[in-house]
C-alpha cells in the first residue's frame, strides 16, 4: 500500500483537483455534471423550468420501491451488453453488434423457454447456455470476418445487426413459435422464467401480501427477477478475466498493440475471434434474461430495441470496465426510466434525457476538452 | 560591461579576461558570439512526483554555438528539453532566453521565441507533401484565408537551399527515408522562425552518410548564428559537431566541458562516473554446429519487389554472426522472415535442421526458441500501457512460471521484474510503471532483459544498442558475447559498422537483398566492407 501512495505521487495525484483532471473517472464524473448542465439548458431553451424537471425524473426514480425496482429491472440488460462492448473494446474491437447478438439470444432463449421442458433449475441453466453460446457464435462470426478477410467489425456487425433482426421476426411467424396473428411468440415455461414469485404473486395469498405488506408488496409489483445478480457476477467475471488471467493478458496485448502482441507471439486473429466470441455471449445473456425475466416472449420488431446500442454509451461513460459499465448502467437506467416521467409531470419531452446522455458521452469522449475548460476557470 | 559579466561564468569559470581570446585559435569556436546568451537555465529542478529527473541543473547556450547534452538513459536529458519546449512545466528554477525571463508554459510560447525542436519520434503527417506539412499549424494565406502554396513552396525551397536541406519540397513525407524525414522536421522548426534548434537524439535513425549531412547543416546553421542543442550518445559526434557538452548524471549537472579540450574517454567516464571500455574483450570461441540455415530466401515486400533476393546463410552455435549494410538491403524483411512476422515468399528457413519456413511466430519462439531484439521497439518490441513486469512477460505469461490454471501469477511476474531490473540496470528500479514513462534507452534495455532471459538458442539482435549510452552498450555487447560463449547462436544486424566489426565473430554484408560476402571480423577491414555495402566488387 506504500507502493500504491508511491505510484500516486509519482504520477502527480495529488489534491482532489488533480485527481479529478488526471484520472478517467473525475473526467466522467464531470461529464455526467456537464451532461446535467446542457439538460437543464436545454429545458430552459424549451420554456420548462430545469428544477421542476429535474425534480420530476428524482422523483421518478426514489419515490416508491416499485419505481427503484424498476430503475433496477432496466438497468440489467443495458449493464450486460455494457460489459459486451467494453470486453469487445479493450480487445481493440468496436463491438456495434451488441444489438444483433442480444437479439440472437433473446431468441434463442424464447425457444429453448418455449420448446424444452425440464425441471426448474436446469432449464433456466440450459437456456441461458444455448443463448449465449448463439450469441457468441453471432459475434464471433463477426471476429473471423475480420481475421479472415480484414473486414472492419463495424461493418460486419451492422450488417449482422439486421440479419439477426429479420431472423428473429422470422421465427416468430413460425407456426410452432408463433402465437398467429399476434405477432408475438408463445411465452416460455415457468421453469424457465427468473422472475422473483411470479407464480405466487397472483395467487390470492399472494396478491394478500402485495396488499397488506408496503415496501415489498410495492416491489413485487414491478417484474424483479434475478438478472440483476447475474450482471454483478458477469462484471466480476470480465474485470478477472481481464486482469487476472492468461486469456485476459493476450487479449489487453492485442487490444493495446497488436504489433507487439504479434511480435510476441500472440495469435492475433483467434484473440479477435475469442474477444468477439465473448463479447457477442454477454450481450446474448443479456437478451436471454430480459425474455426470462422480463417479457418472457419475444416479439415481431419494427425495428431494433437499441439495448445493444444503449451498450456503447454504457460502456463509454464506464470507461470500458467491468464496475464502470455497472455504475453507468445504472445511471442511464435510471435516467431512461426516471426521464419517462418528465413528460407526465411537467409536459416536457423525454428526449431532454438523450441529449443529456449523448452531452456525456460527448464529455467523456474529450478529457481534453475538460482539461481546458478547468484550465481556463483557473485563469491560466 | 557586459563583456564582463558574462565572461564570469559560474560554470566555466572563465575569470574576467575577454572570453574570445581564452578559445582563440580553435576553429570550432568561431561562429560563437559569447556576449549574446541565446539560453540560460539556471537551476532547473523537474520532479515526477517524488522522483526527481531534473536536478538543479544549469545551461548556458549562447548565440552559434553547438551545445550537446551527455548522460546515461534516464539521466534527464530529453526532460530538460522537454521543459525549454514548454512541454513540461519545471518544478523550480528559470529559463532566460536572449537575456530575457519566461515563463514557458506552452509550445507556443517557445516558438514564439524562437525555439525549435525534433523529437526523436518525427510528428509528420504522413499522406501530406513536405510543403503542406512544414506550413501546417503556420500557413501562408492569401486573402480569405486561402492557403497560398505557390508562395510557401517558394519559401521552403529559400530556406532548404541556404541551409543545404535538400529535399523536394512537393514529395509525399511518407515516400521519404527518415534522414529526409528528419530534414523536413527541422526545415519546419526554421520556417517558424527558430533561431534554437533542439534535437533529440536526431543521429540514432541515420546512416553514416547522411549523418556526416546533418553534421553540415549544423555547421551552416550556426553560421548564421543560429544556436543548437544536440542530444547524442555517440561520442565521435560530440567530438565532431559540438563546441560545449553538459554532462548529466542521474538527474544532476556533472560538468560543462569544452569539447575540444576533452577526450573521449574523459566524456565517457564523466558521464557513467567510471572507466568505460569500448573495446570489448572476447576471448576465442570454438564455432559449432549449424543452429540456423537460410536457403534461397526470397521475401516481397507490401509492393511486391524481392527486397530479400535469393539469400542464403548460416549462423553456427557458439558465434555472433554480424550482418553490415546500409539501411533498407532488406535487413528488416529477413529478419521478419526468420521470426515469422512476414511471410516467405520462396526457399527455406530451418533450425537445427527443422524446417521453420512461414510457421507462426509463436511457435518459432516457443517451439524453437528463436529471440528477437526488434528494430523498431515501440511498435514492435514494447506495449505502452503495460507496466515493466507485464512487459517483461510477453512471450513467456502463459508458462507455469508465471501462471497455473490459466490465472497469471503476480507475485511471481513482479519478483521476475524485480530480478530483471535490478540485473539489467533499468531506471527507474520500479517494476509497476507504464513502458510509456521509461526514457528511451530504459524501453530498450527493457526488451533485451527479456529477450535474454528467455534463454534463446538463437538470439537475433536488430540494433540492439540503438539510443543506448555507452555504458549500455558495453552491458549490452557483454551480454551478447556471453551468450556465445554460452554456446548459442547469436544474429546481429547493426548499421553501425564499428559494432558489427567489435562484436562479431564473422561478418555477412548484404546488399539488395543478397549476402555479397563473408569475412572473419579478426582480418576484417573497414574500408574492404564499406566498399561492399555500398554494392562495389572487390
Ligand atoms: N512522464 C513521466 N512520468 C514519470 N517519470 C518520467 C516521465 N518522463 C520521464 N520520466 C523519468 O524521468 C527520467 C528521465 O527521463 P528522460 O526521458 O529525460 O531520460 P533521457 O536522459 O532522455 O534518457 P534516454 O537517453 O534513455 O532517452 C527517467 O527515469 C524516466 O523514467
Ligand atoms: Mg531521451
Amino acid at each position: 500500500m506504500k507502493k500504491d501512495a508511491r505510484l500516486k505521487k509519482r504520477f502527480n495525484i495529488r489534491g482532489i483537483k488533480d485527481f479529478l483532471l488526471s484520472g478517467s473517472l473525475g473526467v466522467t464524473l464531470i461529464s455526467v455534471f456537464l451532461g446535467f448542465m446542457v439538460g437543464a439548458i436545454v429545458l430552459l431553451i424549451a420554456g420548462f423550468n430545469p428544477v421542476e424537471g429535474y425534480f420530476a425524473i428524482l422523483k421518478g426514480i426514489f419515490s416508491k420501491p416499485k419505481y427503484m425496482s424498476y430503475v433496477v429491472i432496466y438497468s440489467t440488460p443495458l449493464i450486460i451488453t455494457g460489459l459486451s462492448v467494453a470486453f469487445a473494446m479493450r480487445t481493440g474491437l468496436f463491438n456495434i453488434g451488441a444489438e444483433g447478438q442480444y437479439i440472437v439470444g433473446a431468441m434463442v432463449a424464447a425457444m429453448a423457454g418455449y420448446y424444452f421442458h425440464l425441471p426448474m433449475v436446469l432449464h433456466i441453466i440450459v437456456c441461458i447456455f444455448l443463448a449465449a453460446l448463439a450469441a457468441a457464435a453471432w459475434g464471433g462470426l463477426a471476429g473471423f470476418i475480420k481475421a479472415k478477410f480484414g473486414v472492419h467489425e463495424v461493418i460486419s456487425t451492422i450488417m449482422l445487426n439486421w440479419t439477426a433482426l429479420y431472423l428473429s421476426n422470422w421465427a416468430v411467424t413460425l407456426k410452432s413459435f408463433g402465437k398467429q396473428g399476434t405477432g408475438k411468440s408463445f411465452a416460455i415455461q415457468e421453469t424457465a422464467r427468473i422472475d422473483l414469485f411470479g407464480q405466487w404473486k397472483i395467487t390470492e395469498a399472494g396478491i394478500d401480501f402485495i396488499r397488506s405488506h408496503k415496501v415489498l408488496g410495492d416491489i413485487l409489483k414491478s417484474p424483479v427477477n434475478l438478472g440483476i445478480l447475474a450482471a454483478f457476477l458477469l462484471a466480476f467475471l470480465m474485470w478477472y478475466t481481464l486482469n487476472k488471467t492468461t486469456l485476459g493478458y493476450q487479449l489487453r496485448a492485442v487490444g493495446y498493440n497488436p504489433n507487439a502482441a504479434e511480435y510476441g507471439g500472440i495469435n492475433v486473429n483467434r484473440s479477435i475471434v475469442t474477444s468477439m466470441c465473448i463479447a457477442g455471449g454477454l450481450a446474448g445473456t443479456a437478451g436471454a434474461l430480459q425474455i426470462m425475466g422480463v417479457s418472457h416472449r419475444i416479439a415481431k420488431l419494427a425495428t431494433m430495441e437499441g439495448y445493444g446500442f444503449d451498450g456503447i454509451a454504457v460502456s463509454l461513460i464506464g470507461n470500458n470496465t467491468g464496475i464502470g459499465s455497472v455504475l453507468a448502467g445504472f445511471l442511464f437506467g435510471s435516467l431512461k426510466y426516471g426521464g419517462s416521467k418528465i413528460q407526465d409531470a411537467i409536459d416536457a419531452p423525454t428526449e431532454v434525457i438523450n441529449i443529456m446522455v449523448g452531452t456525456i458521452i460527448l464529455f467523456v469522449a474529450m478529457p481534453k476538452l475538460i482539461k481546458l475548460i478547468f484550465s481556463f476557470k483557473k485563469g491560466k | 560591461m557586459d563583456a564582463l559579466a558574462l565572461s564570469r561564468h559560474p560554470l566555466w569559470g572563465w575569470g574576467y579576461s575577454d572570453p574570445t581570446t581564452l578559445f582563440g585559435g580553435v576553429k570550432c569556436l568561431e561562429t560563437i558570439d559569447f556576449f549574446h546568451k541565446a539560453v540560460e537555465m539556471t537551476d532547473m529542478v523537474k520532479k515526477f512526483g517524488d522522483f526527481t529527473a531534473n536536478d538543479k541543473i544549469n545551461l548556458i547556450v549562447h548565440k552559434g554555438e553547438v551545445h550537446a547534452l551527455l548522460g546515461e538513459n534516464g539521466a534527464g536529458k530529453t526532460t530538460l528539453m522537454n521543459v525549454l519546449y514548454g512541454l513540461y512545466k519545471p518544478t523550480s528554477g528559470s529559463v532566460k532566453i536572449n537575456g530575457n525571463l519566461l515563463n514557458i508554459k506552452d509550445p507556443n510560447v517557445a516558438i514564439k521565441n524562437g525555439i525549435g525542436m525534433v523529437h526523436q519520434h518525427f510528428m509528420l503527417v504522413e499522406p501530406f507533401t513536405v510543403t503542406q506539412n512544414i506550413i501546417l499549424g503556420n500557413e501562408t494565406t492569401k486573402s480569405m484565408g486561402i492557403i497560398d502554396l505557390k508562395k510557401a513552396e517558394k519559401q521552403v525551397a529559400e530556406l532548404s537551399k541556404r541551409y543545404g536541406l535538400t529535399v523536394d519540397p512537393n514529395a509525399l513525407v511518407q515516400d521519404l527515408s527518415v534522414g529526409s524525414q528528419q530534414r523536413v522536421e527541422i526545415l519546419k522548426a526554421l520556417y517558424r522562425g527558430a533561431q534554437i534548434l533542439i534535437l533529440d537524439e536526431p543521429t540514432a535513425v541515420l546512416t553514416p552518410q547522411e549523418i556526416q549531412e546533418l553534421a553540415q547543416i549544423i555547421q551552416n546553421l550556426t553560421r548564421e548564428g543560429k544556436s543548437i542543442i544536440i542530444i547524442t550518445h555517440k561520442l565521435k559526434e560530440i567530438k565532431q559537431m559540438a563546441d560545449f557538452c553538459t554532462i548529466i548524471r542521474r538527474g544532476k549537472h556533472i560538468d560543462t566541458v569544452e569539447v575540444a579540450k576533452v577526450t573521449e574517454e574523459d566524456l565517457a567516464s564523466k558521464m557513467v562516473g567510471r572507466d568505460v571500455i569500448f573495446k570489448v574483450a572476447k576471448e576465442k570461441q570454438l564455432r559449432g554446429d549449424k543452429a540456423l540455415e537460410i536457403k534461397n530466401l526470397v521475401v516481397q515486400d507490401a509492393r511486391g519487389l524481392p527486397v530479400v533476393n535469393n539469400l542464403s546463410l548460416e549462423l553456427h552455435k557458439g558465434e555472433i554472426l554480424g550482418i553490415a549494410g546500409i539501411d533498407g538491403n532488406g535487413q528488416k524483411e529477413l529478419i521478419e522472415a526468420v521470426t515469422g512476422l512476414r511471410k516467405v515468399k520462396s526457399g527455406t528457413v530451418s533450425v537445427q535442421g527443422k524446417n521453420i519456413t512461414n510457421l507462426s511466430p509463436g511457435k518459432i519462439i516457443n517451439k524453437h526458441k528463436i529471440s528477437h531484439i526488434p528494430e523498431d521497439r515501440q511498435k514492435r518490441g514494447l506495449i505502452f500501457e503495460f507496466d515493466i513486469a507485464e512487459n517483461l512477460i510477453l512471450e513467456t505469461y502463459f508458462k507455469p512460471a508465471f501462471s497455473k490454471w490459466f490465472t497469471l501469477i503476480k507475485e511471481r511476474i513482479y519478483s521476475n521484474a524485480k530480478d530483471l531490473i535490478h540485473k539489467f540496470d533499468i531506471r527507474p528500479e520500479e517494476s509497476e510503471i507504464p513502458a510509456k514513462a521509461l526514457s528511451g534507452g530504459n524501453q530498450q534495455k527493457m526488451i533485451i532483459a527479456r529477450e535474454v532471459s528467455n534463454e534463446p538458442e538463437i538470439l537475433i539482435a536488430a540494433q540492439p544498442t540503438r539510443g543506448l549510452d555507452v555504458g549500455a552498450i558495453e552491458y549490452v555487447h557483454e551480454a551478447l558475447i556471453n551468450q556465445r560463449n554460452q554456446g548459442k547462436a547469436v544474429l546481429l544486424v547493426s548499421f553501425e559498422l564499428d559494432e558489427v566489426i567489435n562484436v562479431s565473430d564473422r561478418i555477412a554484408v548484404i546488399f539488395e537483398g543478397k549476402i555479397v560476402g563473408i569475412v572473419d571480423a579478426q582480418d576484417a577491414d573497414e574500408k574492404q566492407i564499406g566498399l561492399m555495402m555500398a554494392g562495389g566488387t572487390e
